[in-house]
């Protein structure tokens, strides 16, 4: 067609204007920043070459590898919990059940509330002392629990009330699992197989690309957690819950170190890459895509 | 899968039980603003308020501004669908329905950013914006969705045109029209059901942003729903009545909104997680 380039480029203007604006140049101010000592109170900003990320790993700055180790702990805690939670209730819809369509909004309808309302409710739920939970709790005679306001307690319970909202990974499990043939169980219910056999041989590994999608939207997102850090806990108790990206925020706006919060931004740029492509790369051998392989 | 009665029937009781599970922490919200704080801390804890507290209403939306904060939110809201809604269809159509050399390999780049933390940019953003002299407004909140309105916009508008036969456009070509009658005319009106789940998602981005006005609003009197309702927390920690009577108001029209566009939001989500 005539005058392709010209229109082409016309209409997608805006959008490749803001990547240049929006992502593009601020990835690379970032960069720079992050060789810098940057610091909106301090008069002067000097090159500082490497000295952020020497600073960083040389184990001067504590609270860097304390908050590593606390995302680390939340997304090995979080990210098989949403998967094998959203599979588990996905297949129980998946089921010819009467009021499918109920259940569903019902189940998705929490991961459409604003983050801060959620905090609001949940920190109601699990206060220790008025709460709903630990009320509960007592009544049935079972152990009660600090929650939130426990050391130990305060990652599992974070993780708690993220899986309120994982509505939205239902629904494309769902999605995945409506897409299976019929005659695939049929053959299975010939041979004489039962549920498991099915779950299995045929439900699972056809599902495996939307396992693989999942998994690796859940892994981002919990990486970046913020919101759930800067309500509920404010990092505490005791630095117990400070997540990475709650201390980014806190190293660059409260403490206006922004060199060095850029050098923190970078480094988990790069720890959320490397689990991509782990999980990339892995997926060849367990990701089944109908007629060969797309991976 | 063909169920046993037996199975069904367990079936239906796990589901119940966790739809149960779902619907509580709603029910909590709504019996604990309608109570006075007596009540409300009653062990063990009563669901029915006696009396009906509908003041906490009032009480909970004057002690603060929440009436400036709704404002701000909807300017911000409506701002933002619009910007998001006209540039990320008129994207979609460039990068979908016209044939130019490199297209595909742009498209691809721009998808990377996707993968790119928000905390890689949002120094430098926010360093950029107050040199622009326009930290504390609410233009940084509104202006990117003039940009491409979120690349993830454009992705899901984009698989949607290339299902769209190819044949309707070239019909209207030899008619006469242009690319921008054949997008105005033909494929904007043709991918209705698609706008409405990008609008969706869009009121509900800004609607429940929660990081983007923690950095760039200082003035009380530019604050949202979501930041005033953080204050309001921050106040009145104790409260736990007025408390869930603002957050059941802040949280009300998003469920309104979702009850209403309910069969888009679920086409939607399916949409992008099977193309993703």
């Amino acid at each position: 067609m005539r005058k392709g380039m010209f229109y082409g480029l016309l209409f997608t203007a805006p959008a490749i204007l803001g990547f240049a604006i929006f992502t593009l140049g601020p990835m690379i101010a970032s960069l720079v920043l992050s060789l810098t000592n940057y610091n909106v109170f301090k008069e002067q900003t000097s090159f500082a070459g490497l000295d952020n990320f020497v600073r960083l790993f040389s184990g001067e700055d504590e609270l860097f590898y304390k908050s590593l180790g606390i995302t680390f702990y939340f997304v090995l805690l979080r990210v098989p919990a949403v998967i094998l939670i959203s599979f588990g209730i996905a297949l129980l819809l998946n089921l010819n059940v009467k009021g499918r369509a109920i259940f569903r909004t019902i189940i998705y309808l929490p991961s459409i509330v604003p983050a801060v309302a959620s905090a609001m409710i949940w920190m109601w739920l699990l206060n220790p002392d008025l709460g709903l939970i630990n009320s509960l709790l007592s009544r049935l005679h079972l152990p009660t629990s600090d929650w939130l306001y426990g050391e130990g307690s305060v990652i599992p319970s974070v993780v708690l009330t993220t899986l309120w909202g994982i509505g939205s990974t239902v629904i494309i499990f769902l999605a995945g699992l409506s897409g299976i043939p019929r005659q695939y169980y049929e053959a299975i219910e010939v041979d004489g197989g039962g549920w498991f056999r099915k779950l299995s041989h045929v439900t699972v590994p056809m599902v495996t690309p939307t396992i693989f999608f999942n998994t690796i939207m859940t892994i981002i997102g919990s990486f970046q957690v913020f919101n759930e850090a800067y309500i509920l806990t404010q990092g505490g108790p005791n630095n117990r819950s400070l997540f990475y990206v709650f201390y980014l925020w806190r190293t660059g706006f409260r403490d206006a170190e922004m060199g060095y919060a850029s050098a923190l931004a970078w480094i988990l740029f790069i720890i959320i890459l490397f689990f991509t492509f782990i999980v990339f790369r892995t997926s060849k051998s367990w990701v089944y895509y109908e007629g060969g392989d797309r991976a | 899968m063909r169920p046993s009665k037996l199975s069904l029937t367990a079936s239906y009781g796990v589901l119940i039980l966790i739809s149960a599970m779902f619907v509580i922490p709603f029910v909590w919200l709504i019996r604990s603003s309608l109570m006075n704080l007596s009540q409300i801390f009653t062990m063990p804890p009563e669901w029915i308020p006696k009396p009906f507290q509908w003041s906490n209403f009032h009480k909970a939306l004057t002690v603060l501004p929440f009436d400036v904060f709704f404002k701000n939110t909807l300017i911000i809201v409506v701002t933002v669908l619009v910007g998001t809604v006209i540039t990320s269809s008129i994207g979609a159509f460039g990068f979908s329905r016209i044939q130019w050399k490199g297209r595909d390999t742009v498209f691809a780049i721009l998808m990377t950013s996707m993968m790119l933390p928000a905390a890689v940019t949002i120094i430098p953003s926010f360093l950029g914006w107050q040199l622009m002299g326009l930290y504390d407004t609410l233009y940084p909140l509104i202006v990117p969705a003039y940009f491409g309105g979120g690349i993830f916009n454009i992705f899901l508008l984009r698989q949607f045109y290339l299902t769209i036969p190819r044949d309707f456009d070239e019909a209207a070509f030899v008619d006469g029209a242009n690319y921008w009658q054949i997008y105005t005319r033909l494929i904007f009106p043709l991918s209705r059901s698609a706008i409405i789940v990008v609008a969706l998602f869009s009121f509900l981005a800004s609607w429940n942003d929660f990081m983007g006005p923690l950095i760039y609003l200082k003035s009380d009197s530019l604050f949202t729903l979501a930041l005033g309702l953080q204050m309001f927390q921050g106040t009145y920690t104790a409260q736990w009545d007025l408390l869930m009577a603002a957050s059941a108001t802040v949280v009300l029209p998003c469920v309104i909104v979702f009850l209403a566009g309910q069969r888009y939001f679920l086409e939607g989500i399916t949409l992008t997680g099977l193309k993703g």
